[in-house]
């Protein structure tokens, strides 16, 4: 009798592996990668949530092209060389498709990984030009220095600002090529910038001097190209000082609300360009918001807008090209990079939003201002 | 004014670098290792106190003293378990590497228990700022207590080691281990008792450090760490007046920098001014040559 049960379970077991192993092939492996932990995990829970949350509706509505998805979440701490490592660890499992990595510095070193893989690619937040610069590299985020050009152009066109202050973090390179394209595009805009004032990763926790100086060259606006860990700090520090300009951020400048302990009165009035807005009253905003709210508590942020977007561009684009997940790595990603160049996208952070061969999206950005606690349209 | 200005901002990040000195050169001065966990310590201590405040509702006063004592038992116990039996060891570099290992835990235990998510530190100190000249100088409260505290820790300290039997002991052991113990000092003893010290000056360091500056990460002690180790030995590593100095010139040091030179620069200069000390005067500036540590 013992002896039987031990045979029936191992063969049981047998078939139990068989089955799945002949699943694996009929389903879709979509990997990511993104801190998790560390510094910017703010940024890689918010895209690991928001995949799941898009592959589960995905899987609900009968998966892409009738297969299922499944997603494998791996952590990087925002650092370059762990997020290579965790790309191998995904290959190993099987991905064929990468939809990552959420931070910019680790997504340039993963990109040619997957150019020399031929894997297709799309960071949902990897904003460097550098991180959608192979041919199987796309985007959903804008670039940094788009990020850069288009808040110098809103600034310029709706006259938010006679005289500007840029303060960035000059060890990033997120905040330094903001910063870059924001001087270039402001020669031919109507403000001047009086000061330029950086810090680094080493001493970002006094601000007192970069602020100081805005506040002499009497800048009645201060451009943030830089997280939100820091613009807490300096909006604390500007309040302290009694400066009271307005405050000028980029998509970094989202989830400063979320600081835990933060007086968020002090954000009131804070602007920033960020192509999503949680409260926007669209039924698939709305959707999307009270689902996450459900599941992990807490407004999602851009980054889970990206990412959420990410894999159903990745659906769009799989249907166009008609793909299925029998096909090898190299081939689905041929097929994508052709149907992602063709499909015009609805999403969360942009309606009618077209990949060019680049990677690079075309979508129209909108301006958020700080209003009683929450993030309010500017008109 | 301006300049005025930035010296008050200065000494402000001074004063916290000077807190934080103070308990390196304790634990180097008697213990004679550099304890690298310091920084993290500070950082428990400032989390102790956001916990007791913010979910517990304890009023400030004791939610510091309770991460005083948090961190008390912390130090004792990473010295009793890190520390200890590494002493001796054939290699002073043994311990040293342990320290950093001490460090890296504690940032890691951190991110594990509150998570990587910045918190914002409420300030505990209920004095609004002072101000001068009509309005144009602010010297925030925060500045003035972390002062008067250095004061009163470097004035507390230097009666303690010279007026008590303990603290006279910890000279001894500072001056020789072998012969303090042939003398009857539990030397093991002293240099617990140091450490626990060390570690309750690092609690009170994190809660004026996490006032000044209201952000809180697991990491928020080790970059502050790093520069009050280089004040330290700025001041005479060991010399507990020193410490206090050496915090407050590099505080204003890096200010200055940042105004006047440029504001990405302001580590290397502060670097940079560190290697001319130390080549001219290679003691720091209080540091006698070999004796009168402490």
């Amino acid at each position: 009798m013992n002896k039987f049960a031990k045979i029936a379970s191992c063969v049981l077991a047998g078939t139990m592996v068989l089955s799945t192993s002949a699943f694996a092939a009929d389903t879709w492996k979509v990997g990511g990668i993104g801190p998790t932990t560390g510094g910017a995990a703010v940024y890689g829970q918010a895209v690991a949530n928001a995949m799941q949350i898009a592959a589960d509706e995905i899987n609900e509505a009968g998966g892409i092209n009738g297969y299922q998805v499944e997603i494998n979440f791996q952590d990087d701490e925002h650092d370059a060389e762990k997020a290579v490592n965790a790309y191998n660890t995904l290959k190993d499992w099987g991905m064929q498709i990468l939809e990552g990595t959420v931070t910019s510095t680790p997504c340039i070193a993963v990109a040619a990984e997957t150019l020399n893989d031929n894997m297709f690619q799309i960071t949902p937040s990897g904003s460097a030009q550098e991180c959608a610069a192979g041919a199987n590299a796309f985007r959903v985020c804008f670039t940094d220095p788009a990020q850069g050009t288009m808040s110098a152009l809103y600034i310029g066109e709706h006259g938010l600002a006679e005289k500007v202050a840029i303060i960035y973090n000059s060890s990033d390179v997120y905040s330094t090529g903001i910063y870059e394209t924001f001087v270039t595009e402001a020669e031919s805009q109507g403000f001047e910038v009086v000061s330029v004032e950086a810090f680094t990763e080493d001493s970002k926790t006094d601000f007192s001097v970069q602020l100081q100086k805005a506040k002499e060259a009497g800048a009645d606006l201060v451009f943030l190209p830089i997280y939100y860990t820091e613009a807490s700090l300096i909006l604390t520090q500007a309040a302290a000082m009694e400066y009271a300009p307005t405050f000028f951020g980029v998509d970094g400048m989202d989830g400063i609300l979320d600081v835990e302990g933060f007086d968020t009165t002090l954000a009131e009035g804070v602007m920033l360009l960020t192509p999503f807005v949680a409260s926007a009253e669209d039924e698939l905003t709305q959707n999307f918001v009270s689902k996450f709210e459900e599941l992990y508590g807490g407004i999602p942020n851009q980054f889970a807008a990206d990412a959420y977007d990410g894999l159903y561009a990745i659906k769009a684009a799989a249907e166009a090209s008609d793909l299925n997940p029998d096909m090898s790595i190299s081939d689905i990603c041929e097929g994508l990079k052709a149907g992602m160049t063709s499909i015009t996208f609805d999403g969360l952070t942009g309606a009618g939003c077209t990949w060019d061969e680049n990677g690079e999206p075309t979508k129209d950005p909108k301006a958020m201002v700080i209003e009683n606690g929450v993030y309010a349209p500017m008109e | 004014m301006t300049f005025l200005n930035y010296l008050i901002s200065g000494i402000s990040l001074g004063s916290v670098y000077a807190i934080i000195a103070l308990g390196y050169t304790m634990v180097y001065g008697i213990a004679k290792m550099l304890n690298f966990a310091h920084g993290d310590v500070i950082m428990v201590g400032a989390y102790t106190v956001f916990v007791a405040m913010s979910s517990s509702g304890l009023p400030a006063l004791p939610a510091i003293l309770l991460s005083m004592a948090v961190c008390t038992v912390l130090g004792v116990v990473i010295e009793r378990v890190a520390y200890r039996p590494l002493r001796g060891a054939a290699s002073p570099l043994a311990v040293l590497i342990t320290a950093i290992g001490v460090s890296y835990l504690l940032q890691n235990l951190a991110l594990l228990i509150f998570g990587s998510n910045t918190k914002s530190f409420s300030t505990v100190v209920p004095l609004s700022p002072l101000k001068l000249a009509g309005g144009q100088i602010t010297i925030s409260g925060e500045t003035i207590v972390t002062i008067l505290a250095s004061i009163l820790i470097v004035v507390g300290l230097s009666l303690f080691i010279n007026r008590t039997k303990p603290g006279q002991a910890m000279l001894a052991v500072s001056e020789d281990q072998g012969a303090a113990k042939l003398m009857g000092i539990n030397v093991n003893g002293t240099i617990a008792l140091t450490f626990a010290i060390g570690s309750s000056l690092a609690a009170i360091a994190g809660v004026l450090l996490c006032s000044a500056y209201p952000s809180l990460t697991p990491y928020t002690g080790s970059m502050p760490g790093i520069k009050a180790f280089v004040a330290a030995v700025f001041g005479g590593i060991g010399s507990i007046p020193g410490a206090m100095i050496g915090g407050i010139l590099l505080g204003i040091i890096e200010i200055f920098g940042k105004a006047y030179i440029s504001s990405q620069m302001a580590d290397a200069i502060v670097f940079a001014v560190l290697i001319i000390v130390l080549l001219v005067k290679p003691t720091g500036i209080l540091g006698k040559p070999i004796r009168e540590k402490v």
